[in-house]
């Protein structure tokens, strides 16, 4: 599949009506959305026949995108509900098989490796404090072979300091910096579209035995 | 919830030191048609848990599956095809998770299982 028609079928998901604000709930856009999965498959052969695991899913765009690429078997994680209903009707409408769990991912426990990749637009941590990092660390522990994952460019440091002393990589790599347009769906933004500079990251985990 | 899946998931409540596997209660099983991938098939079986997947078919009605397999049984094409079912194509709709050790109900509906914990679990 080609980027452009990829980044059109993603433009075209339902996204979340009621946006949470403690759970950090915007979607990730269709830019950003089909060129982090594009990457994870032509440049690193992340996704096709690959098990992926879409970690706080919300309406399913990232996940959706690693089955509209290939990905043989693909779960969607998410603590809401409500959003996990509105990723459901988004796979149906693409004909695509998605799995979903309504879980908390800090209380994940998974048995196996089964998991070959996780992609994931994680909460910054602008609510609550460390979400990012808690998802990261579970991630790494999940993923067999690379975690794609957004985070702030204000974090780099921190992040790569994180990933590689506490949370089990071998590798993170920033691959490119993107300029993310959270709209403006809290009160508490000022203005209309809070444009951030985010970090697209892999991150390979360690070999388990 | 595909057995796939349910081969990964394990019950997080604390204390619970083996959560896994997870038994299921049948309320509503449908079938959804996949494509048949015999590579995907015989990497899945190397990393899945096939007692545990075992059961779980038969539970859910299917009782097509040896009660042993083996890396060797992966040639037969009979057997990929009915592994391919049990895995893949069986969806538990409508039902519960139950934990092994403590007897908690985890309910599945329209296909999701809800897998949150309440606060004194955590
Ligand atoms: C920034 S949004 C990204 C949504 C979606 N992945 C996307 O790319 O459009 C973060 C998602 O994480 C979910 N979430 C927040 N905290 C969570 C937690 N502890 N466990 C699981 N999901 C969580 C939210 O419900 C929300 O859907």
């Amino acid at each position: 599949m080609k980027l452009k028609q990829l980044e059109g079928l993603l433009g075209s998901l339902e996204q979340f009506s009621n946006p949470k604000i403690e759970l950090e709930q915007y979607p990730t856009g269709s830019h950003i959305a089909s060129r982090m999965l594009y990457t994870a498959e032509n440049s690193f052969g992340d996704v096709k026949n690959k098990v992926v695991a879409d970690f706080g899913c919300g309406c399913g765009t990232l996940g959706l995108a690693a089955a509209l690429l290939g990905a043989d078997h693909v779960i969607g994680l998410d603590i809401d509900a409500q959003s996990l209903e509105i990723a459901c009707e988004n796979a149906d409408e693409l004909e695509l098989d998605m799995e979903f769990v309504q879980c908390d991912i800090k209380n994940l426990t998974w048995k196996g490796q089964i998991i070959d990749t996780v992609v994931m637009n994680p909460p910054f941590g602008t609510r609550r404090k460390g979400a990012d990092m808690d998802f990261l660390s579970v991630a790494l522990k999940v993923a067999s072979e690379a975690v794609y994952s957004l985070h702030k460019t204000t974090t780099r440091d921190h992040v790569r300091r994180a990933a590689l002393r506490d949370c089990n990589a071998s590798s993170a790599e920033v691959l490119c910096e993107l300029r993310y347009d959270v709209p403006q769906l809290y009160k508490f933004h000022k203005k209309k579209e809070v444009d951030i500079a985010v970090d697209l990251w892999r991150f390979v985990p360690k070999k388990k035995q | 919830m595909r057995l796939l899946t349910h081969n990964m998931l394990s019950s997080n409540i604390k204390g619970v030191t083996n959560g896994f596997p997870l038994r299921i209660e049948v309320e509503k099983v449908v079938e959804k048609q996949v494509d048949f991938n015999p590579n995907f098939l015989k990497n899945m079986f190397s990393k899945i848990d096939y007692k545990a997947l075992l059961e779980a078919s038969r539970i859910m009605g299917y009782a097509e599956l040896p009660d042993h397999a083996d890396p060797s049984s992966l040639e037969s094409d009979d057997f990929l095809r009915r592994f391919h079912h049990a895995l893949l194509q069986l969806h538990l709709e409508e039902g519960s998770l139950v934990c092994p050790e403590t007897g908690r109900k985890f309910p599945v509906n329209k296909g999701i299982p809800n897998m949150l914990l309440h606060e004194d679990e955590v």
